[in-house]
């Protein structure tokens, strides 16, 4: 665990940089994680974290696939907006758990 | 007459017949189990299909010979549920009504959802081994080989027993040694997942294993669609894999039964309580196995612990208690290592797997997280272990419950 100052707020992450608490998560915040990875937000990352964070809510075990048939976008539309780990890089600026892959 | 139905005839519906013919009255129950198909297939055993170890007789029995007297098996396929009319639909027209529901359909696999992947190359150059079809036909295919380019890839998750693809390349290291053409193959192990395996300590000592027997891990790889003409692989973010034999895990999901029914999700996996292993949405209908969407490993060990904890629920439905049995998530795999060896990994919903002794704690006489020969005799011997005791429902001399006791934090 860590505290990481983002958009003048104090925040709880952990070793990998992701919110202990998504409660704590703003717009201005995500941008500010964004820049850390390389990301320029759009408005289509924003509609991306909505869902997401909905999910989220829900208890829902998010996967890329889920999110490609999300209607926002697809698979390959969600490797563009974030290069390398869509679906790491994604929850982490939306401020919610690392998404845990289970077998 | 009370009815309960049980629809798929596989591990989880043979065990759960088994248990169930012995307590439900029979003046009071029928009980009916309903599958397709009539041979049941020993799933562990098709890995060693390819490598010339097992043919497709040491793999296979008739279902009828495994279902107990007493108990109605339908040989039909299943058209779909009505859970609001607590009925299940046969296809050809036959209605079974029910009191209770055990949905035990499994998982199967979906090639067609990969571009590419069931295309002119299909059984030729590609192949998967979760069927006796693609097992037999990559053992033909094996042996008049000379080299290449041999990758072992994962499409999507989750996939029924998560430790079989890494099982499969040390087998076929083993396999070309044996040859003396290992130094021609050059294995590959793709897997979307970020290493070797999932979870931190396990994942460490099977990418140290891949390590010491030159098999290269690309983690982190989702596959898009497979290039027949090119004969590569292509991700979604346009990384390529070259191939000359490529083994698929391909798509795992739920009976298209469920898909029909309204039932699943979006794999047509059942949204199941994890801990009583009731429907989510429907009291009267138990899933067993592969066909629930619980987070554990889709193999035959969860299924087998998981069915105790049914069977215990179920009855306390029927006589309308609470169901006080919960599932830990229990999970147990042999991991065939190659050259005679094997290891073992013991987990649950909350606990990675560690190292340690098994099942006697201190004493073992398996080693968990360690790779020995002992090991590799327990995988042999569980052959007949699942034909003789697993399937009829017989005690074995191990928990249902995961333990700490022996394991090594």
């Amino acid at each position: 665990m860590a505290t990481k100052t983002y958009a003048g707020v104090n925040v709880e992450v952990t070793e990998e940089g992701y919110l202990t608490d998504p409660t704590q998560w703003s717009k201005d915040i995500a941008a500010e994680i964004a820049k850390e990875e390389g990301i320029d937000l759009t408005d289509k990352h924003f509609e991306v974290f909505d869902y997401l964070r909905t999910q989220h809510e829900k208890g829902v075990q998010l996967t890329i696939r889920m999110v490609g048939k999300s209607g926002i976008t697809d698979i390959k539309g969600l490797y563009t907006l974030f290069p390398g780990g869509p679906l790491k890089k994604s929850s982490r600026i939306s401020g919610i758990p690392k998404p845990t892959s289970c077998v | 007459m009370k009815k309960l139905v049980v629809l798929g005839a596989g591990t989880g519906g043979t065990i759960m017949v088994n248990k169930l013919r012995k307590v439900l009255d029979r003046s009071e129950w029928d009980i009916t189990i309903v599958d397709q198909h009539k041979t049941h297939y020993y799933q562990p055993g098709f890995l060693f299909i390819p490598f010339g170890i097992y043919n497709r007789q040491d793999v296979v029995k008739p279902k009828a010979d495994l279902i107990p007297a007493g108990v109605k098996l339908i040989y039909n396929a299943i058209d779909k549920v009505d859970p609001e009319n607590n009925k299940v639909l046969l296809e050809g027209g036959q209605v079974l009504p029910y009191d209770y529901l055990i949905i035990a359909t499994g998982t199967r696999t979906v090639p067609e959802e990969t571009p590419g992947l069931k295309d002119k190359l299909w059984y030729k150059d590609i192949f998967d081994f979760y069927t006796i079809e693609g097992a037999v036909a990559l053992a033909e295919k094996f042996r008049g080989w000379e080299g290449g380019d041999l990758v072992m890839a994962i499409a999507e998750l989750p996939f029924k027993c998560p430790v079989a693809p890494l099982e499969f390349v040390f087998l076929a290291d083993h396999y070309f040694h044996q040859l003396g053409i290992r130094d021609k193959v050059n294995i590959k192990f793709v897997t979307p997942l970020p290493g070797a395996f999932t979870k931190p300590r396990s994942s460490k000592m099977l990418g140290e294993l891949m390590n010491e027997k030159n098999i290269e891990v690309i983690p982190e790889y989702y596959i898009e669609s497979v290039d027949n003409d090119k004969k590569e692989l292509v991700s979604y973010d346009e990384k390529k894999i070259p191939f000359d034999i490529l083994t698929i895990v391909p798509t795992n999901m739920g009976s298209e039964m469920v898909e029909r029914s309204g039932m699943g999700d979006d794999l047509g996996f059942i949204p199941t309580d994890k801990f009583t292993l009731r429907s989510e949405k429907h009291e009267n209908i138990f899933v067993l196995g592969d066909a629930a969407n619980i987070p554990t490993s889709k193999a035959g060990s969860v299924v087998h612990f998981s069915a105790d904890v049914l069977y215990e629920n179920l009855l306390s439905a029927i006589e309308g208690r609470e169901l006080m049995a919960k599932f830990d998530g229990h999970s147990n795999c042999y991991i065939e290592t190659g050259f005679g060896k094997g290891s073992i990994i013991d987990f649950n919903y909350d606990t990675e797997p560690l190292p340690g002794t098994y099942p006697l704690p201190g004493i073992g006489p398996f080693g968990l997280l360690q790779n020995t020969k002992m090991n590799h005799y327990g995988k042999v011997l569980f052959r007949w272990i699942y034909w003789h005791i697993l399937l009829k429902g017989k005690e074995m001399p191990i928990e249902n419950e995961m333990t700490m006791a022996g394991k090594k934090l």
